[in-house]
């Protein structure tokens, strides 16, 4: 029971970073149909400025631990939105109208740009940092002795999280932002018709995306203390297929897909194996295809003849 | 190209000021992607805590030349060329050209730096960054301006083309391609048939191409499953992998020889294509790729963790070599029995069993070619491709599409189990690298990049994606992040593919008025 209990606070906090790279997937698959291959290197590029901007912390002598965390936050979302704003200006917007293929293509060529980018300007070696947020609660001690951890950091990445949501949330029902963006995601070309700026409001669109990767990544150098180029793969095919769990383009599917491929992957590696965390992953995804197509939160898609 | 639109309508913003204002945001943007991934390096020495260094001077020349640029590139879209044509110009001959000098600087002198000291490292032209090859690249978006300002000299474009005037260019250019594929297969054929023995050939080039061939078999054969069928696979390499580790697991179990194995490596990889593909082809379009992808993952991590079966990372190693149908190519035979050389009396050289893998692949890549160009013809494979223009109309018409894809899925696997079988008997190795996702992404690539549909475009596509990065040895570290944007520039160059004619091999014509091409502009 402890054991489980703990491996649920581990999956969760997986879950957290997993679904806040989803939701980039699910916006953006959302609007104009097309999986973001880049997005899991923006996420990486995310993890290494919120490290570069921590040195950069470390350098000017600031070691009051929550304007840290402030600092890194606020720095690896913005200049991470950079990237999510270039790669959508160079590898989608031209390619708006051609056929459904090219996009794809191309993400998955400013996807090996991005790593072998990363790979060059800061280096293949996997970058450690130091733990900034140590301790936790103890909140459970089973009679064997096994204690059940809550670190303070997985109470951040929650906390973070839900306020990140929530804040979503409100954006994409309340905001003109957001209307626009409900409207693209309908029909662009009606949407356009009636005066939204389609090319704005998709640019935005990754904008949000690159920022909330930026966050996961900021949350996985904190919890894991290790960077490198070629981490943004794997989260990146692990958030899609937590997109596609959730039912693509719905937000609180995004973050319920991503929370439970978390929990899956924490009970998996912890139970079974963990040499096969991932293809527990992949398979759980498989099934829920098979029986429910359009994820545990989607609407089913008419056919439109 | 909001700021276009934007300035069309008030037309009385001079184009220096569009230009300023287009530059200020550039070198915004510049600095907002370099500042910390350029200007900081991080550093991390064993045992030691993460560091940096700065690099502030390239940032600030990226800030200083980028810009530049785009006032030139303003300028010339407002119709005066002549900035970009001469700034452009001497920007690429001092820029590509200093780099090169630096290049062969470092090549030719370094060698000799005992003699002329440490001051000889330099090549003493003075360029804005560090590394030559970054100056190189930022000659050749130099050449980009000139090569555009020469085409608004010429009065053919006018910055970017409307949807449907560049529907009509790529109409026109795609029954361009198709007249010169028609050429062009036969030449490149006879190139591919004759090209080891023309006198230049050697032994490093006859292998590169065997690895070209490869790539286009399987890009052939995923043509079938994505340009015929339409179906988007992202995990093609697992049925690669599939055949590869047959045979290596059938020759060094069983003994069978490469061409006893060939048949049933083939019957596995497509046995494990109807079985991952019954349950996901009920799927439509991208759902379909995640599936594929994660399956292509499923195996990679499979043959990475059963050790006991597979060797885990280190994979399976002493696989047999190839045959001559039966006759090896050892330099001494076995008492009793004969070696290719002694069989038909020739000098031993290594020389025949690489060209003899040559003319396999080549045979191989042909017979793919050749079933697909039938099979297209036939009524399966016009329930394929009218699988791919409308799945509804085919279900409509008593098409099951589950099975038509089916058995698109099944032969694509067939074929790249073939492929992974001669990828064995030619590395004597196999191990789960060779398998990642990257090399999914490199099939599909050649496949759209080719223009999908057209053999010969898949054939030029891979010479350009494989061949480029063994030619491009030499800039190591720079390959992989130019095979990348070789990527994405063909696509915004050509998106429809280099030899794009996407058009039903059969078709109803309104009409005996309507051309052909009009197909290739709908689709």
């Amino acid at each position: 029971m402890e054991y489980f209990t703990q491996q649920l606070i581990n999956g969760l906090t997986l879950g957290s970073i997993y679904g806040l790279i989803a939701i980039g997937y699910t916006m953006v698959y959302g609007i104009i149909g097309m999986i973001n291959f880049a997005h899991g290197d923006v996420y990486m590029i995310g993890a290494f400025q919120a490290m570069i901007a921590f040195l950069i912390c470390g350098v000017l002598g600031l070691t009051w631990v929550p304007l840290q965390l402030a600092l890194m936050l606020i720095v690896a979302v913005i200049f991470t939105s950079a990237y999510g704003w270039t790669v959508e200006r160079i590898a989608y917007r031209p390619l708006r109208g051609s056929p459904r293929l090219a996009p794809l293509i191309s993400a998955i060529g400013m996807s090996i740009v991005l790593s072998n980018y990363v790979q060059l300007a800061q280096g293949p070696r996997p970058k450690p940092i130091p733990p900034v947020i140590r301790g936790g609660f103890q909140i459970m001690e089973s009679e064997a002795g096994f204690v059940v951890q809550l670190g303070y950091l997985q109470i951040v990445i929650m906390l973070l999280t839900v306020v990140l949501m929530a804040i979503f949330a409100y954006l994409i029902a309340k905001t003109p932002l957001g209307r626009a963006q409900r409207a693209c995601e309908q029909d662009m070309k009606m949407a356009s018709l009636l005066g939204v700026n389609v090319d704005r409001t998709i640019s935005l669109t990754f904008v949000m995306g690159a920022g909330l990767a930026a966050v996961a990544g900021m949350m996985v150098t904190l919890y894991y203390g290790v960077n490198d180029f070629f981490m943004g793969f794997v989260a990146g095919i692990k958030a899609f297929t937590a997109a596609v769990l959730g039912g693509i383009g719905s937000l609180p599917g995004a973050m319920l897909g991503g929370i439970l491929i978390g929990i899956i992957e924490a009970m998996w590696s912890a139970y079974f194996s963990t040499e096969y965390k991932d293809v527990a992953a992949f398979g759980i995804l498989v099934l829920v295809l098979i029986f429910r197509p359009t994820g545990l939160l989607g609407r089913p898609e008419v056919e439109k003849v | 190209m909001a700021a276009t639109t934007m300035t069309g309508a008030k037309p009385a913003e001079s184009v220096a000021r569009i230009a300023i204002k287009e530059a200020l945001l550039t070198a915004f943007l510049v600095f907002m992607l370099a500042f910390l991934m350029i200007g900081f390096r991080t550093e991390a020495q064993q045992g030691q805590q993460l560091s940096y260094v700065t690099r502030f001077a390239a940032i600030a020349w990226g800030i200083i030349l980028v810009p530049l640029g785009r006032i030139l590139l303003v300028y010339n879209r407002h119709g005066r060329p002549m900035p970009a044509l001469i700034g452009g110009g001497l920007a690429f001959v001092y820029l590509f050209g200093g780099a090169l000098v630096a290049i062969l600087f470092d090549v030719l002198v370094i060698p000799f730096n005992d003699y002329f000291g440490e001051a000889a490292g330099a090549s003493g032209i003075p360029l804005p960054f560090a590394d030559p090859i970054v100056d190189g690249v930022f000659g050749l978006g130099a050449l980009y301006l000139v090569i555009l300002a020469l085409q608004t000299m010429r009065h053919t474009a006018h910055g970017i083309l409307t949807l449907e005037q560049r529907e009509a260019k790529e109409a026109r250019s795609a029954t361009r391609a198709k007249q010169l594929s028609l050429v062009l297969g036969p030449a490149l054929l006879a190139l591919a048939v004759v090209l080891p023995f023309t006198p230049w050939s050697d032994r490093v080039l006859v292998e590169t191409m065997t690895l070209i061939l490869t790539y286009v078999m399987l890009g052939w054969g995923l043509n079938i499953v994505v340009g015929l069928a339409g179906l988007l696979d992202l995990g093609y390499v697992a049925f690669y992998a599939v055949g590869a580790y047959s045979y290596a697991k059938l020759s060094t179990e069983f003994g069978l020889d490469f061409w006893g194995s060939l048949p049933l490596a083939g019957a596995f990889a497509a046995f494990f294509g109807v079985v991952l593909g019954f349950p996901v082809l009920r799927l439509r379009g991208d759902y379909l790729a995640i599936v594929t992808l994660g399956f292509g993952e499923m195996i990679r991590i499979t043959l990475i963790n059963w050790q006991a079966f597979t060797g885990g990372p280190n994979g399976i190693t002493g696989i047999p070599r190839m045959t001559f149908f039966g006759v090896p190519f050892d330099r001494t035979p076995e008492e009793g029995t004969q070696s290719f050389h002694t069989l038909f009396g020739l000098e031993y050289s290594t020389m025949h069993r690489i060209l003899f893998l040559y003319y396999v692949i080549l045979g191989l890549a042909l017979v793919t070619n050749f079933l697909t160009i039938r099979l297209r013809k036939m009524p399966i494979g016009r329930a394929w491709e009218a699988l791919r223009e409308d799945e509804t109309a085919c279900r409509a018409l008593g098409i099951n599409p589950t099975n038509t894809k089916l058995t698109a899925f099944a032969l694509g696997a067939m074929l790249a189990g073939f492929a992974g079988s001669f990828f064995a008997v030619r590395q004597a190795f196999v191990s789960p690298e060779s398998f990642v996702f990257l090399e999914s992404a490199v099939i599909l690539a050649i496949v759209v990049l080719g223009g999908m549909g057209s053999q010969v475009g898949v054939a030029l596509a891979a010479v350009l994606l494989i061949g480029l990065p063994e030619v491009l040895r030499e800039l190591s570290l720079y390959r992989m992040l130019a095979f990348g944007a070789v990527m994405v520039l063909i696509m915004l160059w050509r998106p429809r593919g280099l030899l794009a004619h996407r058009e039903p091999t059969i078709l109803l014509r309104r009409g005996s008025g309507k051309r052909p091409q009009k197909a290739g502009a709908t689709t």
